[in-house]
């Protein structure tokens, strides 16, 4: 029981998490600021962002609407946003939870932070975040199924193995699943649903800053909107690490290995970063007809192709 | 100096609030986040809602619709909240001061801690403010 705790709250759970993501939501704002050819922010400027929202500011309800409710959903957004990373973190430092549906519940917490911004928004009585709220629902809508089909690539390729202990260990003693052309087209379909689940830039359609100012999040203010912070970061960290884990072979704790695992993570969030570094936002519908067409279309191709053993 | 004070400082987030104003002061204002001047460096932001922000930028003149909503957007804002006045006519009037519709610079409506005057201010002059602002502050 105490160690289930600790796995909660300190290693691979909330604390770890928090810090690795803070590090990258900083790597990202680098990146950035690189590509557009300014300095950036200084490395502990995510800390800075996340106490001063915590311990400074004052928290403001709303009073149309419904403030338990509107509290409610940061909370249950870092829950969520931490139970996935406990269950996606513990397989990859190579402690095994004997669990043997792990990615299919992986699959269900993830899209708790989503649902329960979605829960804040509506209860906040902002007309704009009604609408960000809305976009929302129609994104997960639609990456919804590109990721179950994603998840069910990641499976078949496995050998029908709901395991995510059991995949990692398959890849680590054959090879990666990147290696092979199914792995690859899972791979532009897993990048893509993770950019639309972190809501970057072509897909940050729900908290799109120019039109509806932040959307969702518009009425958050301190403590609050913190927790939202702390569920991004850790949403940063454990979406990576989650398609490092599936299809790059997850992490080695030995020796140099280690280096080649972090630069795994810092691989995938540099691609995610020049993505949304490089397009404008699109418009929800458009987001739709790239999901429900060309995503599906990629993942169920993927699909064939394992089944036909490439 | 304590650590929630240190917090604050390296983490401004500013909204921006337009009065009737000219465009000039916020053309430079916006000069501030581009590769030349990078604000950013600091840990400020621009921010989209006025619900996030920690330091309410305001320029341009004040007239009577504005004033209304000025003291809206200054309730609106989570306290503690730092208020900036931004070119001529937000520190005094500028050349509106007379005018029939102006309603009185920034600091007669709600609280400044801080004033940037210049028609407009160069960028270098707004930095200098922000520096002035956070060793205030």
């Amino acid at each position: 029981m105490a160690i289930n705790i600790f796995y909660f709250l300190v290693f691979p759970g909330l604390l770890f998490a928090a810090v690795a993501g803070g590090f990258l939501s900083w790597f990202d704002r680098k990146i950035t600021a690189r590509v557009q050819f300014r300095k950036g922010p200084p490395l502990l400027q995510p800390f800075y962002d996340f106490f001063k929202l915590l311990l400074v500011k004052e928290t403001i309800l709303p009073k149309q609407g419904s403030p338990i409710v509107f509290l409610a959903a940061p909370v249950f957004a870092v829950f969520g946003a931490t139970m996935a990373g406990v269950f996606v973190l513990l397989p990859l430092f190579n402690i095994t939870t004997g669990f043997r549906g792990d990615l299919i519940v992986i699959f269900y917490l993830l899209t708790i932070p989503s649902f329960s911004y979605i829960i804040g928004s509506l209860a906040s009585g902002n007309p704009l975040a009604a609408v960000g709220g809305s976009r929302e629902m129609k994104l997960i809508l639609s990456y919804e199924l590109t990721f179950l089909l994603f998840t069910a690539g990641i499976i078949m390729k496995a050998g029908q193995q709901f395991d995510l202990y059991g995949i990692i260990k398959a890849q680590q003693e054959i090879s990666p699943y990147i290696g092979s052309i199914s792995g690859i087209l899972l791979f532009i379909v897993g990048i893509f649903c993770v950019q639309a689940k972190l809501a970057l830039v072509p897909f940050d359609i729900p908290e799109a800053e120019a039109e509806i100012t932040e959307g969702i999040f518009i009425e958050y203010s301190g403590a609050a909107y913190a927790l939202i912070k702390l569920a991004k970061y850790i949403m940063l960290f454990v979406l990576p690490s989650l398609i490092v884990a599936v299809l790059m072979g997850g992490f080695r704790l030995d020796g140099i290995n280690i280096l080649w695992s972090i630069l795994k993570v810092l691989g995938v969030v540099l691609l995610l970063t020049l993505i949304r570094n490089t397009n404008p936002r699109i418009k929800i519908k458009q987001a739709v007809s790239f999901f429900l067409i060309w995503m599906n279309l990629l993942a169920i191709a993927a699909l064939v192709l394992i089944a036909f053993g490439y | 100096m304590s650590f929630k004070s240190h917090c604050f400082k390296k983490s401004l987030w500013v909204f921006h609030f337009g009065g009737a104003s000219c465009n000039n002061c916020d053309i430079e204002i916006l000069d501030c986040l581009t590769p030349r001047h990078d604000l950013e460096r600091f840990g400020i932001l621009l921010v989209g809602s006025i619900r996030h922000a920690d330091v309410l930028l305001v320029n341009g003149s004040i007239n009577n619709h504005d004033r209304e909503r000025l003291i809206e957007i200054y309730k609106q804002a989570p306290k503690p909240v730092l208020v900036v006045a931004i070119g001529a006519c937000g520190c005094t009037g500028g050349i509106f001061a007379d005018s029939y519709v102006f309603a009185g610079p920034v600091d007669k409506i709600i609280p400044v801690d801080a004033y940037i005057p210049g028609c407009p201010p160069k960028p270098e002059a707004i930095i200098a403010g922000i520096v002035k602002l956070v060793q205030k502050s």
